[in-house]
């Protein structure tokens, strides 16, 4: 959709403009006046579109912070990067009143539930936000008081950084806004059959020669 | 695929009590009137991370308040177990997330005493720097949080907005804004880069005056005023009872404070002031924040005024890194620089306990080594864990709302109780 | 860290007290901590109170496998008039880890030794509640031993994705 901006009119032209519109709503118009009119001034579009455009620029974000990640996500509510620019400073704490969890900072495996249940508690259409290394994976700690988003709910938007800045944050909620607004370029694997064509690195063999000096838990890139 | 049918499995008493909507188990009675027991879940619109409270109501008068934790724990101890004396500094320094500065200093302090490593001047001068620096965002935080809940939310865009300058100071020394990992075994990753002093004088020359523009917006704010002042008082003994350090002691009245009275870093180099309360209540742990941050750039002047010329880490190969030039003409340092990096520094066998004036209390760590080159035990003395202890001693017999405002006073951060 | 003429005071008012109590003192830079049978641990840190260290700054266990006993608690005290800090330690072993609290003569101890326990199971008598602090209530078995694993999830990627099973299935 091309938007032509036209310089002001001066005050006779806006009278002729006005004048028009009203000539358009009486039926007035013929049809070479009607198909100008038309062109210069109507939109069409479908529901879904204009629902959709509307629905995402209007997230009401939960005040859902848990760790480190949360005082970023403060920044980008706060002055400097200002979140309300785009339409989502209402931040929300009921999680009926919300539609975006972002969800900042580490889970650890007791309040993985709570989340859960703060999640079922949101209303749909809802959208997930796991921002920062330890929601998204488990972040700089891979041990057994962590637990990564995706393992109980579902995540729309990853946002990496340890803590992301806030201008990350921000392009992660702005990703979420095209993928709301149906953004044409989501899905390409599927429209240009590029399925298949992911990265793929082989596991490790068993007979390996090289050791690792650090065992740590699960960080190889293991199946188990 | 495996699939658990949630029916089929057996729930503890703990989870069925979790999923019920009673929270006591029985109906307490206070003479004639029920109490009521009150889920603050984790959840909740105060900023303050996620604590849980139980409160058991009469009415709006709390009777009793039980703090529950761990909705944060992240195993950052035994994480810190795992990767070597180098590795695990970036793991502790997410403890207390809006103090990272203090977590790092204390382990490389823990870790330098069992070393037994000099730290070179200028780096122990850099490090108070960043320190003051990092109380100086950690008060801004809470004041802003804190006048959140209280509903005076101006403050807080204002308070955010200085705590921008101070992480635009970060990012110039060390390149992130949060958790650094500026501070190392020795002393610091880098030297300062050009014109970051004069930045921080910038900022030094702004921020008292900001400090008294935060105090007037909320000194004269009757609705304030009524929240904070005479309202949850503990006296000076009390809070030493239940463990209690930093501004919520100095509030009381006690003007203990780690920094004068066990001088580390070169702190016994500077002059400045202790703020102390009175009364030891709400308005006083505000009011000694706000003065503690002027005190902050007192420090921080005077050590940039006198920042000393060398070495900004300890000459020590065997505990840091060498410079990188040297690597492509001293076979020592590149066999120094692998060992390193690879398997990390050894540390002789023996346990320290190195206690630093965080920005909370006193925030200790104890390191234990085995003499590998892997830390056996980091165990970090979080102040708020034990701060927390004094809010049911605080809060009860007051209201709500009172409590909600001590709470805030208190500064909890759950990173650092939950760990 | 007190000098050597101080610890000798206090080792020898701490076996004043109770001729047994002091098993060893280890040095380390920077700090000492005097060895205490568990038994003793309360009246040791009495001891040590009138001797003017009148802050517990810090009641933390710590698992010393393969070494046996394998848990100990580490008490780390401070006493303000003297800018001084002193330890105790004491040791127990898997099999019996009972302790005797210090939560009734210093309640600045009480969350520490709700985490002592619920992350190396040491069993503190006399806490008035002792439960888990940081792991969820029915969690079974204490994290921060030496021979509990330290767990951990494989990380999702492209290659392993489908490997693993998700949430929903």
């Amino acid at each position: 959709m091309e938007v032509i901006r036209q310089k002001a009119s001066d005050a006779e032209e806006f009278r002729a403009q006005g004048l028009r519109a009203r000539d358009m709503l009486r039926g007035e118009l013929d049809d070479k006046d009607l198909d100008e009119f038309v062109q210069e001034r109507v939109l069409t579009t479908t529901l879904e579109k204009a629902s959709d455009w509307a629905r995402g620029n209007s997230f009401f974000p939960l005040t859902f912070g848990l760790a480190c990640c949360a005082i970023e996500m403060m920044t980008v509510a706060a002055s400097r990067l200002d979140i309300a620019r785009f339409g989502y400073e209402a931040f929300r704490a009921s999680p009926r009143q919300a539609d975006l969890l972002v969800l900042s900072g580490r889970i650890s495996i007791k309040m993985a539930p709570v989340i859960r249940r703060i999640y079922d508690q949101m209303l749909e259409p809802k959208y997930v936000i796991a921002m920062g290394a330890c929601s998204s994976s488990m972040g700089v700690f891979n041990n057994y008081a962590i637990v990564p988003a995706d393992k109980f709910m579902p995540v729309d938007v990853h946002v990496p950084g340890c803590p992301p800045r806030p201008e990350a944050l921000m392009h992660g909620i702005l990703e979420l806004r095209s993928m709301v607004h149906g953004d044409p370029t989501l899905g390409w694997r599927e429209r240009y059959a590029a399925e298949g064509t992911e990265e793929i690195y082989p596991l490790a063999p068993a007979d390996a020669t090289g050791v690792n000096v650090f065992g740590a838990g699960g960080t190889e890139g293991t199946n188990a | 695929m495996s699939t658990v049918d949630p029916a089929a499995r057996e729930l503890s008493d703990y989870r069925k009590m979790e999923q019920s909507v009673t929270i006591s188990e029985t109906t307490e009675f206070e003479g004639d009137r029920e109490l009521l027991t009150l889920n603050l879940g984790p959840h909740h619109p105060a900023t303050h991370g996620v604590l849980r409270l139980l409160v058991t109501l009469d009415g709006e008068v709390i009777r009793r308040l039980q703090p529950i934790f761990g909705y944060l724990h992240t195993g950052i101890e035994k994480t810190a177990e795992q990767k070597s004396y180098w590795k695990a500094i970036p793991v502790v320094e997410r403890m207390d997330y809006v103090s990272y500065y203090f977590n790092a200093m204390a382990y490389c302090g823990a870790v330098e005493a069992l070393l037994e490593v000099e730290i070179p001047k200028r780096a122990q001068y850099l490090r108070v720097i960043h320190l003051e620096l990092n109380r100086i965002m950690s008060h801004l935080v809470f004041l802003g949080t804190s006048a959140l809940d209280l509903g005076a939310i101006s403050v807080w865009w204002y308070c955010f907005r200085e705590r921008e300058t101070l992480l635009d100071l970060f990012e110039m020394s060390s390149g992130q804004r949060m958790h650094t990992r500026y501070f190392q075994i020795g002393g610091v990753i880098e030297d300062i880069p050009e014109g970051w002093i004069e930045q921080v004088r910038k900022f030094c020359a702004i921020m008292p005056e900001r400090a008294d523009i935060y105090g007037d917006l909320l000194n004269k704010n009757e609705i304030f005023l009524q929240r904070q002042r005479d309202v949850c008082p503990l006296p000076a003994e009390k809070l030493r009872e239940l463990g209690v350090t930093g501004p919520l002691l100095r509030a009381a009245g006690d003007p203990w404070d780690l920094r004068k009275a066990m001088p580390y870093s070169s702190y016994e180099d500077f002059d400045f002031k202790i703020p102390v309360g009175t009364k030891g209540d709400n308005y006083d742990r505000f009011q000694v924040r706000l003065a503690e941050v002027k005190e902050s750039i007192k420090i921080i002047v005077q050590a940039l005024d006198n920042l000393p010329d060398g070495p900004t880490i300890t000459e020590d190969r065997k505990i840091a890194l060498p410079p990188r030039h040297e690597l492509a003409t001293s076979m020592e340092a590149l066999i120094h620089h692998f060992k390193l990096v690879t398997e990390g520094m050894r540390v002789p066998a023996g346990e320290a306990y190195y206690a630093i004036e965080g920005a909370r209390g006193e925030l200790g760590c104890f390191v234990r080594s085995d003499g590998s080159s892997k830390p056996a035990r980091v165990h970090m003395r979080d102040p708020s864990l034990v701060n927390m202890q004094a809010a049911p001693a605080a809060t009860e017999g007051w209201l709500i709302a009172d409590m909600l405002a001590t709470v805030a006073m208190f500064d909890p951060i759950i990173g650092g109780v939950d760990r | 860290m007190p000098d050597a003429a101080t610890l000798e005071r206090l080792v020898g008012a701490l076996k004043a007290s109770d001729a047994e109590s002091v098993i060893d003192t280890v040095e380390s830079p920077g700090r000492v901590a005097i060895e205490v049978k568990p038994e003793s641990i309360v009246g040791s840190l009495e001891v040590l109170r009138a001797a003017g260290y009148e802050f517990l700054a810090s009641v933390h266990g710590v698992d010393y496998y393969p070494n046996e006993p394998r848990l100990g608690v580490d008490y780390e005290l401070l006493s303000r008039e003297a800018c001084d800090r002193v330890a105790l330690t004491l040791r127990v072993s898997t099999e019996d880890p009972h302790l005797p609290s210090v939560t009734p003569a210093w309640p600045c101890a009480n969350n520490q030794e709700r985490e002592a326990y619920d992350m190396f199971g040491l069993i503190f008598d006399g806490h008035p509640d002792l439960r888990r602090i940081l792991m969820p209530e029915d969690y079974e078995g204490h994290p921060q031993r030496r021979d509990f694993p330290i767990g951990g999830e494989p990380v999702l990627f492209t290659h392993n994705e489908h490997n693993v099973p998700r949430w929903f299935e």
